[in-house]
């Protein structure tokens, strides 16, 4: 799916890129397990309501020469009572708008992320739609309450990838983030959008870097 | 929606700066913190705003929209309190060891200027930050270099536990007036020394007893936030500094605080001991149908900005501010995209100094072409305000929009909470830094707490399953 990028390497060179990616959607519909399962490849039944999911990373390679680093952002619960925070918003490339595929009204709210989304981030974000707790459905189709051909639909219209998932058994995870991967502009992406780790633009506050005269990585 | 839990060990009310590093250190620290703002946003009295929220905000929404010719609001975050952290400061630390710097990128302030003379006699020069700066400032003749100079090295050699380095002065006791004496510093040194370095707003400190010490540490921490990365001892968070609550407050949110904003407090409930103990609030969204959500929660204990307890508070001084949008760099600054200017009270004929601290589009709080300037001072009459400021104004040049509005009611608490069970911070004061701040913040959390607050090392051994 609108995988631009060329397969294969360039010559002379790898290329490595860095992205914020937020996570949205309702309370309990596995936003943190889905982020687990693609990061640490584990999934806990009775994960309790975010704690503490404070700031995740995970890189794919996406061919030879190509790799992709994603600085995962949860909501830490702040979407609970609509108490999101600007900067969650901030310089976000990319965000992963999760439903529960056997909860009707989730992909309600999920639409109401996704406008949210359209509302307070970059122009440019990419966005996809994970209909999650397909192992569920799998194991009783009767639960399902969302077809997928219905948030295929929705998601074809407002031009967001769609992908169904299982956090709990893995299905498409992988997949969904690759897809996210291949989608954002890895060529054309200005400074602002692609922070390369260890060259942030501004002023590095940590301790070791006291005492060096004029900023680290700082070109200003 | 999810019920609210029926106890929290602390209400936080209000999500200024001063709060939301409260929330974040208590939530890290484990304790079950409910958060929350009758706003809308996050920031309180600390956020920045947009430019259409800025109009609003001052009554300047006559006509037809007039931010519209200022580009996309949402370019525009304007700061309503007129500060910069200091790269060596002691919030730098806290947002070090709480890793909130995860969350925000800083940049430098491009230069720290000071005024000598007023008027069409007044000059703008570079604040020198070390010895060898003081050898090639414009702001002394040449004898008076050598002293200046001699003085910053000695500055920069104390130790305070080491009398050896203290030139034979009694630092417990002596005044500032004795340690400029004896290096021999003219007025106009003296000036720009306590003024724009150690950031004194008057010169009440120069004959109170006991306090060279005092400035003595001022100067350092200066001069080593200027060394830290060498253009000015600012740092300064791009986006502005609203989002330095959101930061902390995201640290709490992600060690279990929970966080409602839109939500009135309607009633503090309080035990037969005169104890705060818990609250009754509504959540509601502007414009939402319906009495919104009513809650009730126990409350082991109650902190709060002082905009939540009127009654328990006191007006200490009003500051008075004008935010100014530029469309060029103040003159005389080597065309700095950020500053902070100070005009020395002496220096036109006031008690306290005049601030002017200005951001740009080089820290992504307006769009390119834009300067932020805010000029701030103590008020020191009834009336005129405008007049206090002018100093200032006739450094900015041709101003493209002003917002000024009545001076600003700086707040602090009547009591210290044990009583009560009500712990209130003080309003953002009128100096250039957050160096009160984060004294606030500690006392606070001493107060509250019974003990100090320890940032260093505060989330080793609060491991989260997840990092």
């Amino acid at each position: 799916m609108a995988a631009r990028m060329q397969q294969g390497g360039r010559p002379g060179g790898s290329r490595f890129a860095q992205f914020k990616l937020v996570l949205l959607g309702e309370s309990a519909v596995g936003k943190v397990s889905l982020v687990l399962r693609f990061v640490k490849d584990q999934f806990d039944d009775y994960r309790e309501s975010t704690i503490g999911a404070a700031f995740l990373t995970q890189t794919i390679a996406l061919d030879e020469s190509t790799t992709v680093k994603f600085e995962i952002w949860d909501t830490a619960g702040q979407e609970r009572y609509k108490s999101l925070a600007p900067m969650y918003y901030r310089n976000a490339n990319c965000a992963v708008v999760v439903y529960d595929i056997t909860q009707a009204s989730s992909l309600d709210k999920a639409k109401a992320w996704v406008k949210e989304l359209q509302r307070q981030a970059n122009e440019n974000i990419i966005i996809a739609l994970a209909g999650n707790k397909l192992d569920l459905v799998s194991a009783d189709p009767t639960k399902r309450a969302i077809p997928a051909e219905d948030a295929a639909q929705y998601a074809r219209e407002a031009g967001l990838l769609f992908f169904e998932t299982s956090a709990k058994t893995a299905d498409n995870v992988r997949e969904l983030f690759t897809a996210i991967a291949r989608k954002l502009p890895l060529d054309q992406a200005g400074p602002r959008s692609i922070r390369s780790a260890g060259h942030r633009p501004g002023v590095d506050l940590r301790p070791e870097s006291s005492g060096t005269q004029g900023a680290s990585g700082c070109n200003c | 929606m999810d019920e609210i839990a029926s106890e929290y060990d602390v209400v936080v009310l209000g999500t200024g700066l001063t709060e939301c590093v409260l929330s974040g250190v208590l939530s890290v620290k484990g304790k079950k913190v409910l958060h929350i703002d009758r706003n809308d946003h996050y920031g309180g009295e600390a956020a920045s705003v947009n430019i259409e929220a800025l109009f609003k905000k001052y009554g300047k929404n006559t006509g037809d929209e007039p931010w519209k010719k200022y580009g996309r609001i949402n370019d525009w975050n304007i700061d309503l309190v007129p500060k910069l952290l200091m790269s060596n400061g002691e919030l730098t630390n806290i947002l070090v060891s709480t890793d909130v710097t995860r969350y925000l990128e800083f940049k430098q302030i491009a230069g720290s200027f000071v005024q000598q003379g007023a008027g069409s006699r007044a000059t703008v020069a570079k604040v020198p930050s070390d010895a060898g700066e003081a050898l090639r400032s414009p702001l002394m003749g040449l004898f008076e270099k050598r002293r200046a100079r001699n003085f910053l090295e000695w500055v920069g050699s104390f130790n305070g536990n080491d009398p050896a380095t203290h030139k034979g002065l009694d630092l417990s006791s002596c005044t500032m007036k004795e340690v400029y004496d004896k290096f021999g510093l003219e007025a106009t040194t003296r000036d720009f020394v306590g003024h724009s370095m150690a950031l004194y707003q008057t010169d009440e400190y120069i004959n109170q007893a006991g306090m060279a010490q005092d400035a003595i540490q001022r100067i350092r921490l200066y001069v080593n936030s200027m060394a830290r990365y060498g253009k000015s001892p600012y740092i300064y968070p791009l986006y502005g500094l609203g989002e330095l609550p959101q930061g902390f407050a995201r640290l709490s949110a992600i060690y279990g605080g929970t966080y409602m904003l839109n939500t009135d407090v309607d009633e503090i409930q309080f035990d037969d001991a005169g104890k705060a103990c818990g609250i009754k609030a509504t959540m509601k969204e502007r414009g939402e149908e319906g009495p919104g959500m009513k809650f009730e929660t126990k409350a082991g204990k109650i902190l709060a900005d002082p905009s939540y307890f009127p009654g328990k508070v006191q007006v200490v001084g009003h500051l008075i501010k004008a935010i100014c949008i530029l469309t060029h760099p103040i003159p005389n600054t080597d065309n700095s995209d950020s500053l902070q200017l100070i005009i020395p009270q002496s220096q036109v004929g006031r008690k306290h100094d005049i601030y002017i601290a200005m951001v740009s589009s080089a820290h992504n709080v307006c769009p390119k072409g834009y300067y932020i300037a805010i000029v701030s001072t103590i008020a020191e009459g009834d009336s005129n305000h405008h007049l206090e400021l002018q100093p200032g104004f006739e450094r900015l040049g041709s101003i493209q929009e002003k917002f000024m509005g009545s001076p600003t009611p700086l707040y602090a608490p009547l009591e210290s909470g044990v009583n009560d069970n009500i712990f209130i911070s003080k309003s953002y004061d009128a100096t250039s830094h957050f160096e009160t701040t984060t004294d606030d913040i500690r006392d606070i959390y001493r107060r509250a707490e019974g003990h100090e607050l320890v940032v260093e090392g505060l989330r080793e051994g609060q491991t989260l399953a997840q990092e």
